[in-house]
């Protein structure tokens, strides 16, 4: 087979592309070490936010893909049919909320420059909060109402985009690593190798999430991805109590640090199917998965200090997963003007969800020599913020 | 035809004596003997179902008594989430049966 | 703050595994502490009646049971032994230099507020043991649907019948005991139904039955309950399983039928027997989340890897009994002994252990033929329809599970855990798990399941509440309660 694209990932990203990509009318194929949804894309929690997100690239591109959900869950439900699982899209909307007055401060002054950006951000005063939220702790010194925000199933929604990829003719190719990199005579990037043999196509795109920095090593450049570690909650089912994405007004300043040590900061919301998630945490430690009793405590403490009744809820079951952490903050969404032939949709740290499915029409917007809809250059490998952090031998 | 409490009388392993104690289940009174698990109370009582399933509504009882399925799981004086056969029940325990119905689904 | 407990030897399960280990440490002179989520000790082997209810021959319900008053009376007894009851440990957590940390919580079964305690130390002893593996059918979830080790449970623990007139069905030899409880606590049973034919067991049992002689004990106790059987006339029929159970909101009766050599419903043979309660175990499968979580290897047929020492591949611990290999109370207590001893500094070439090593060897072989007679086998799948549950805290049927392997394409059973629920409900796994596993094995294409994910792990290995969890952390600032006064409703409404 001629490909026009090969996808080195097949998370949420990668399957976005290969959806975009092939519905496009171009010949992709998607390989990955693993199997669908293998990574990230199932240990994370599925969310689609403009709120946690301050004026700049990312919340541009975090409109454009809230522009694009409603649509593609609709479109996916008539593709796919009554017989694929749902996706669980929930435009619940969030609800931000400070307990002390010096959260509450930093989060009204980030609100008012989100306002600006053309973030819907309603700041609400306690007595409306808890009428959005009655079992919300009343301890509430600033609350802010997001009422675009919305949460997807993340490992459902990843294999429905790749279900619809497929039926537009991507193909997959589950369990087959990268070996190596192929170049044409000229040094551009012309495939990959794998156990199973030669992988031909114009471009390769990789979209292994923290892994990309391995895979792009494996091809010969350095892309500064490195994982940062996640850790999230569920409890038991229960009668459905929490409304909203609630979260406390700290996961402001967590998001956006590179703080290495452990950050955590109350992220609740109930599921489709009666569980309530309980997150989060940031920690740099590598890709090492071990359970580290002293986060989930933390999670658990800032939980009740949001939602009391919690302290009585159990606890079932733990899961963490690698965010793709960029040392600026931004994803790469571009070719690699070091190694012609080789692009790159990754480095989403923790918006890979919300941000797949913009990420996918910019990269077959540039793919195919179009006009994207949104100024491309931010995202680019070439942009100044990340020279840095390409150069050889930098740690 | 239910569970049965063996009578201590009738009971090859000559047991001592048993404690009557009460419990309330759903507001109704259920006896058993000091030392009971709540299932055990509760079956005897003459219920096999503890609780109703969330999707369909459907009732569950005590399927494997030794703590592993979680299908016994009750309401013990306010605390959810207890599996019945590895509580001990105790004089004055107030049960309530645990349907909980899914977001957006049929209430209970 | 958590209590960090440390002691020479820890031994997590009372049955009769771990009895025999804390037992052997404590001979070698090291401090132990063991640990058990009931407060009695026996495990389920050796469930009994509790201290508020001193029965005066108990050990007609039992075997073993002198061995058993011998073992754990001495332990109480003993105050280089430690002894906590309601010790449900919930996490394990390994670090990279050093011995792992055992979290536990003490208190009431599932309470709220239980005391947290952590263990750590050079040797770690698990002895988790096993639970019913129970296969389902139409109508498994009704109520009056127990396992054999339910019905045991609740005949030994607290003299309950499960039922008036009840059916005991599954496979293997725990059948028999299940049956001789439910007849010796006043209940009616109407048959034991096996679904492994003669050929098969004798195949499985026979073969070098000169082998079985050291196992005398083992053949006594069978043979006191084919004895028994005959006494309380309760017929044991070969070749058999129950294909459904019919009921409303409880079980009222329920179809027999005859099988082929595969375990495949044969057409024509179906009877129905009415019942108030059915008692259904298909064999064990083995606690391992704690092996799991501690790291420990596992074998190609899914249970702890051990040496002849009983030494998993984690240096320090230790595992013994029906997580190794399921082989009944004999063979646990001969493992036990042996790791108790080697935990404690000792060799497994010892004098002291010549014994248990030679009683391992016999009832290991003894529990190869067991599972070789008694083996699930495939054509059990033909009493499924499509809407049978088959996840059962998650109400899966399996219709479902097929129609979303087959319209998701996914390979992997971690993408298909995430799209049906089986396997993530309240019990995690415990009652489905193999069975959803071998279920999609055969019903994904190209080859299986294509991911290293098993449902046996759990790193959160039992219910903990939040405010449990959070317990560490509550006076860094971090109390639920806001100190200050209700606050102003005309802030932040710019």
């Amino acid at each position: 087979m001629t490909n026009d694209v090969i996808i080195v990932g097949a998370g949420i990203i990668g399957a976005a592309c290969a959806r975009a990509l092939a519905s496009a009318g171009l010949a992709v194929t998607v390989i990955d070490r693993g199997t669908t949804a293998g990574g990230t894309s199932s240990a994370c929690e599925g969310n689609l936010l403009v709120s946690d997100k301050g004026p700049g690239p990312e919340l541009v591109l975090a409109q454009y893909a809230a522009t694009l959900w409603p649509d593609a869950v609709a479109a996916l439900g008539e593709q796919l049919g009554d017989g694929f699982p749902s996706v669980e899209f929930d435009p619940k909307g969030a609800l931000v909320v400070a307990t002390t007055t010096a959260g509450a401060s930093r989060l009204l002054d980030f609100v008012a420059t989100q306002c600006g950006a053309g973030v819907d951000a309603r700041v609400i005063d306690a007595r409306q909060a808890l009428r959005l939220e009655p079992d919300l702790t009343p301890g509430i010194e600033a609350a802010v109402h997001y009422p675009q925000d919305a949460q997807v199933h993340p490992s459902i929604a990843t294999q429905a985009l790749m279900a619809s990829a497929r039926l537009h003719g991507t193909r997959l190719l589950e369990n087959t690593p990268v070996l190596g990199p192929l170049f044409d005579r000229a040094g551009s990037l012309v495939g990959v190798t794998t156990p199973g043999g030669e992988l031909r196509a114009r471009r390769v795109l990789v979209a292994a999430g923290p892994w990309s920095g391995q895979v792009a090593g494996l091809l010969g450049v350095r892309l500064p991805v490195r994982p940062r570690r996640g850790e999230l909650l569920v409890t038991t089912r229960m009668r459905h109590r929490i409304l909203h994405k609630v979260y406390d007004g700290d996961y402001v300043g967590a998001v956006g640090s590179d703080d290495g040590g452990l950050q955590t900061s109350a992220v609740v919301e109930s599921t489709a199917s009666g569980t309530v998630l309980i997150g989060s945490s940031r920690q740099h430690v590598g890709f090492e998965a071990r359970l580290r009793v002293g986060v989930l405590g933390e999670i658990a403490a800032k939980a009740m200090r949001l939602f009391p009744f919690l302290a009585g809820a159990a606890v079932m079951r733990s899961y963490g997963g690698f965010r793709p952490y960029m040392p600026d903050h931004l994803p790469v969404i571009s070719d690699d003007p070091r190694m012609p032939g080789l692009w790159y949709a990754t480095g989403h740290e923790g918006a890979g969800i919300g941000l797949s499915l913009a990420t996918a029409e910019v990269i077959r917007d540039l793919m195919q020599g179009r006009a994207t809809r949104i100024d491309a250059a931010p995202y680019s490998l070439a942009r100044a913020s990340l020279a840095p952090h390409l150069q050889v031998g930098r740690p | 035809m239910t569970a049965r409490l063996l009578p201590f009388c009738a009971d090859p392993v000559r047991p001592a004596p048993p404690t009557p104690i009460t419990i309330t289940v759903d507001g109704a009174a259920a006896s058993g003997v000091a030392g009971q698990s709540l299932a055990g109370v509760i079956l005897a009582s003459g219920a096999l179902g503890l609780r109703r399933t969330s999707a369909s509504g459907r009732a569950r009882g005590v399927l494997c008594g030794i703590g592993i399925c979680y299908d016994c799981v009750v309401e013990v004086n306010g605390q959810r989430d207890v599996r019945a056969c590895q509580r001990r029940a105790v004089d004055g325990d107030v049960i309530t049966t645990q349907h909980d119905p899914l977001p957006g689904g049929d209430t209970g | 703050m958590s209590r960090v407990l440390v002691s020479d030897v820890l031994v997590i399960g009372a049955g009769p595994a771990g009895l025999a280990a804390a037992s052997a440490a404590r001979q070698r002179g090291a401090s132990v502490t063991l640990l058990d989520a009931s407060d009695q000790l026996g495990g389920q082997f050796w469930r009994h009646l509790p201290a508020v209810r001193p029965a005066a021959s108990e050990r007609v319900l039992h075997h073993g049971w002198a061995t058993f008053v011998g073992l754990s009376q001495a332990l109480e007894a003993d105050s280089g032994c430690r002894i906590i009851g309601g010790a449900q440990v919930w996490a394990i957590e390994t670090s990279a230099a050093g011995p792992a940390a055992v979290h536990v919580l003490v208190g009431e079964p599932d309470g709220v507020g239980r005391e947290r305690l952590v263990f750590s130390g050079a040797a770690m002893i698990l002895a988790t043991g096993a639970h019913d593996r129970i296969l389902p059918f139409p109508g498994w979830d009704l109520p009056g649907v127990f396992t054999g080790g339910g019905a045991q449970a609740l005949a030994k623990g607290e003299r309950l019948a499960v039922g008036r007139a009840v059916v005991v069905a599954g496979a293997g030899p725990f059948l028999l005991p299940v049956a001789a409880s439910l007849a010796r606590t006043g209940s009616a049973v109407l048959g034991v139904f096996e679904a492994s034919r003669a050929p098969a067991l004798l195949r499985g049992w026979l073969p070098r039955p000169w082998q079985l002689l050291p196992a005398a004990g083992k053949g006594v106790e069978l043979a006191g309950y084919v004895a028994g059987h005959l006494r309380h006339r309760i017929p044991y029929r070969l070749g058999r399983m129950v294909v459904a159970a019919h009921g409303t909101d409880r079980v009222e009766a329920v179809t027999v039928a005859s099988v082929g050599p595969d375990w495949a419903p044969v057409n024509g043979t179906e009877r129905t027997l009415e019942v108030d309660a059915v008692c259904v175990s298909h064999g064990f499968t083995p606690r391992l989340e704690l092996a799991i979580a501690a790291g420990c290897g596992l074998t190609a047929a899914r249970f702890v890897a051990v040496d002849q020492a009983q030494h998993t591949s984690v240096t320090g611990v230790y595992a013994a009994g029906e997580i190794t290999g399921v082989g009944g109370a004999d063979l646990a207590m001969a493992e036990g002994a042996i790791a108790g001893h080697v935990a404690a500094g000792g060799l497994a070439s010892d004098d002291q252990v010549r014994r248990a090593v030679r009683a391992r060897r016999t009832f290991a072989g003894f529990a190869r033929r067991i599972e070789a007679a008694h083996a699930i086998r495939a054509g059990w799948e033909q009493v499924l329809t499509a809407d049978t549950i088959v996840c059962r805290c998650e109400e899966v049927s399996f219709g479902a599970l097929c129609a979303t392997a087959e319209s998701t394409r996914a390979g992997s059973l971690r993408a298909l855990k995430l799209s049906t629920r089986a396997g993530l409900g309240i019990c995690q796994g415990r009652v489905c798990g193999r069975t959803v596993e071998e279920l999609l094995a055969t019903r994904v294409g190209d080859g299986g399941l294509r991911d290293q994910v098993s449902t046996d792990r759990r790193p959160i290995a039992a219910l903990i509440r939040l405010g449990e969890l959070a317990a560490d952390h509550q006076g860094r600032g971090l109390s639920p309660e806001h100190p200050e006064p209700e606050p102003d409703p005309m802030k932040g409404t710019k």
